[in-house]
């Protein structure tokens, strides 16, 4: 820290505003895209809260099932939760808004709108995005989503209960909220679709003179990858969801075959449609949606690392190349999720081959980040403690798509807790500690103070062992062949009978994990007024954002930068200090 | 892993533990290396980084080597494995026969008696004590025998089941036999396996539906149990004298 001081002395916030904006269009209607960053970050961590905090209720039941709620119980109101107990409608609805809430209100909102906002930018030295009215635009079109989606909680029969995924004929079937979840969807991703054709117009149009491509922090080419999988892949879903509606509220049968009997009674229905229709588009765009919520935590971590090893990653170039073919590839994989459906050899042949051939970049990219190791100067901060728990976690996460991803070996594993372990080792102790990491290591930047770090490492060792607890015992009991989204948690199956024992330490680890994140959101507000100061440059980093004021003003650099050298230039020979920064011109070295 | 009833199941097993050993073998190595370098390579230890970093070729040699394996995986074992799995069916006269036909929240078995022919259905005539609609009045359907949520089937012969949904998908999850296949409806489906092991006695063995179907997923559960030919035989005739 005291080189940063020495070579960037902190600025005084004496920069210029533009004309002075009212407090509504500052921070409520505002196109500025660190405000805009904020406010999708901030909500995205709610919806994170609220979504984890479904699933704690859940976990109670697979724990304890038939037991009531404790606490909360009697707030679930009496059409979910009679007497405290869950019943299995509102499990459903629990667990399909857990899903849906994690994945497209939460992290996704987190990980693009969050970070690419109000990271991206910056590190590429640019005022702003390129449309920062189409920006404000993604935001509002996502709280209107998420708005929804929480209003069909209230509606007759409840929120969404068919799954994050929505399989027909069921969602067809299924109660009012699944219509509210299907409109819901169609803002969320109009929001997405604006987000993704902001970044791409901003990478491709703003850098800063001299950031040629390849001297891009990792960070932005994960954003630029991740825009275009938006871009490409959400259309199909968003035209999937209007499907869907139609067949719901307009008697259509896009997805309805002929000769359905519901509860005895014959569907009146047109029929000639087809279920798996729905799952092809649903997949379609679901498994880019894999790569848009890991590649921009990855990102994160990069960044985080090269900052905390004192050295430049390991294979800058491989990572490179080998996300742009990921997410080539991220378009011919889908149908590995739909083994069972009745494939055919030709098909499976097909998604087999193409599902082992994108393990091959994600085990370059893990490999290049292990290997950036060798030879380092690890400083082990709070935000370098999550990025480096992700690197494991997100390993076990990609090993145990192997099985999964073979169809034979998918036979006994498909729909059971072994795959739920697999995608939350991606998504929880991988995506989601590379976001907390994320927040750590750039919230002096946002705010110009750091954040506390006993209360970081309290919440990090805390966090860490606790959802360890939760996700490991799945493999085991999907080995079993505990089938997944069981209302009882399968306590009815003798196959079951001993690895259900396992929910009730992983109903209590999940519970510790709730209140870990304690340590988190108490340091958050604690640290934006109390936290220590920190300098402009409050890592010592070498890209571009650390060279704009902490919090930047609004069009973010007094000078517009000017980049001389690749992004992670650390401990370069015959230089004293052990960063050289980006904006560094070689005279001044 | 449960019990292994089948007689693809030990091929299946056995190749999931290889998968395992390799994931394994890969998290291990990897992970006494990566706790190696947080201890070598700590500001405290080396507070001074190489800019240059490693110049081994191992991370190289590492990954051609799983992506050698994953080939080795996939012509060596799944596609092979597959193909027998969906295309190696059995001739029917050489296989017990029965449609499975899905339902919230139960599984009605279907076997074609005697005649080997499975009678026309309607939906028409889909009722409480008729889920399936059948036409008794079909000569096919005269000698046809329907259970719910009980499937026997007799040992060391291929089963063929001809897989159905009357509402929403399930899937037809035999843990015990490495055996799962969704039931889609408007589609039927075929699989197939042959048991190996008797069901001991006082023990159920389970189907599972596997695929989130509705509020009383969490109990759809059918039976089924693996008798010796001749008990099955006897079975059968139970269940028709009861139609």
């Amino acid at each position: 820290m005291e080189h940063a001081t020495a070579v960037h002395p902190p600025v005084a916030h004496h920069v210029e505003h533009a004309p002075e904006l009212g407090f509504w269009w500052k921070y409520v209607f505002s196109t500025d895209h660190k405000v805009i960053g904020i406010q999708y970050a901030i909500t995205g961590l709610l919806f994170l809260l609220f979504g984890f905090t479904l699933m704690a209720i859940m976990r109670w039941q697979l724990a304890y099932p038939g037991q009531p709620v404790p606490v909360i119980g009697a707030w679930l109101g009496a059409g979910n939760a009679s007497g405290g107990v869950i019943l299995p409608e509102f499990y459903n609805q629990l667990g399909a808004m857990h899903g849906t809430i994690m994945v497209f209100m939460g992290v996704v909102p987190l990980a693009v709108g969050g970070f690419g906002n109000f990271v991206m930018p910056l590190q590429i030295g640019a005022p702003d995005m390129a449309f920062p009215r189409i920006n404000m635009a993604s935001y509002w079109a996502y709280f209107v989503g998420g708005v929804v989606m929480l209003a069909s909680f209230f509606v007759p029969g409840g929120a969404a209960n068919s799954g994050w995924t929505s399989y027909v004929p069921l969602a067809v079937t299924a109660t009012t909220g699944q219509t509210w979840w299907l409109l819901g969807m169609v803002f969320l991703i109009t929001s997405s679709l604006l987000g993704s054709l902001n970044f791409i117009v901003t990478i491709f149009q703003l850098r800063a003179p001299g950031l040629t491509f390849m001297r891009l922090p990792i960070f932005v080419w994960m954003q630029l990858v991740t825009a275009y999988l938006l871009l490409l892949a959400f259309p199909p879903l968003e035209a999937a969801a209007i499907l869907q509606l139609m067949d719901r509220v307009a008697g259509t049968s896009f997805f309805l075959p002929s000769g359905l009997v519901v509860s005895g009674q014959v569907v009146q229905i047109s029929g000639g449609g087809n279920p798996l229709l729905w799952q092809h588009l649903f997949w379609f765009l679901a498994h880019p949606e894999v790569y848009v919520l890991i590649l921009p935590g990855m990102g994160i971590v990069a960044e985080v690392l090269a900052n905390n090893i004192r050295k430049p990653l390991w294979g800058y170039k491989p990572i490179v190349y080998s996300v742009v073919f990921l997410g080539f590839m991220s378009f011919v994989v889908w149908a590995h999720h739909m083994f069972l459906t009745g494939m055919g050899t030709t098909m499976s042949a097909f998604f087999q081959t193409t599902t082992m051939i994108i393990s091959i970049p994600s085990v370059i990219i893990l490999t290049s980040l292990f290997l950036s190791l060798w030879g380092a100067s690890i400083r082990f901060t709070t935000p370098m403690l999550f990025a480096l728990a992700f690197l494991p976690m997100f390993g076990i996460g990609g090993l145990t798509g192997l099985p999964l991803g073979l169809a034979p070996t998918d036979i006994h594993l498909h729909d059971t807790y072994y795959v739920i372990g697999h995608f939350h080792y991606v998504v929880a102790p991988g995506t989601l500690f590379a976001l907390f990491a994320g927040i750590y290591y750039w919230f002096p930047k946002a705010t110009g103070r750091y954040m506390n770090d006993l209360l970081g490492k309290i919440h990090f060792w805390g966090s860490f062992v606790a959802i360890n607890i939760v996700f490991f015992p799945m493999f085991i009991q999907g080995l079993a062949g505990m089938n997944r989204r069981l209302y009882d948690g399968g306590i009815q199956y003798a196959h079951a009978q001993e690895t259900a024992k396992l929910h009730v330490p992983m109903g209590y680890a999940t519970f510790a994990l709730w209140f870990f994140q304690l340590f988190f959101i108490v340091n958050f507000f604690w640290s934006i007024k109390k936290g220590r100061q920190a300098p402009q440059n409050a890592w010592d980093a070498t890209t571009l954002e650390w060279s704009a004021p902490s919090p930047p003003p609004h069009g973010n650099f007094p000078e517009p930068p000017v980049v001389y050298r690749d992004p992670y230039e650390y401990s370069v020979p015959g230089h004293p200090a052990d960063f050289t920064p980006q904006f560094q011109s070689d005279k001044k070295a | 892993m449960p019990i292994v009833a089948s007689e693809h199941g030990p091929q299946l097993d056995f190749y999931n533990a290889l998968v395992h050993l390799l994931m394994f073998a890969l998290f291990i190595g990897w992970g006494a290396y990566f706790v190696y370098a947080l201890y070598r390579f700590s500001a405290k230890r080396n507070p001074r980084a190489n800019y240059h970093g490693t110049k081994g070729k191992l991370g190289k040699q590492s990954e051609i080597a799983v992506a050698i394996v994953e080939v080795l995986f996939l012509v060596g074992f799944a596609f092979p494995a597959w193909a027998v799995r969906v295309n190696a069916f059995p001739a029917e006269s050489e296989a017990t026969v029965v449609r499975v036909i899905g339902e919230q929240f139960a599984w009605n078995i279907h076997y074609p008696g005697p005649d080997g022919r499975f009678g026309r259905t309607d939906i028409k005539l889909v009722d409480a004590s008729n889920p399936l609609g059948l036409d008794r009045r079909d000569a096919a359907a005269k000698d046809d025998i329907t259970t719910i949520n009980q499937l026997n089937l007799p040992i060391d012969r291929p089963v063929i089941v001809h897989l159905s949904s009357k509402d929403v998908i399930h899937s037809f999850g035999l843990p015990y036999f490495r055996v799962k296949q969704d039931a889609n409806p408007g589609m039927t489906i075929p699989v197939w396996f042959q048991p190996t092991m008797l069901t001991p006695e006082g023990e159920s063995w389970e189907i599972a539906c596997s695929q989130l179907c509705g509020l009383g997923h969490y109990r759809m559960r059918g039976f089924v149990t693996i008798q010796t030919r001749e008990q099955f035989e006897a079975w059968l005739k139970e269940q028709a004298a009861a139609q």
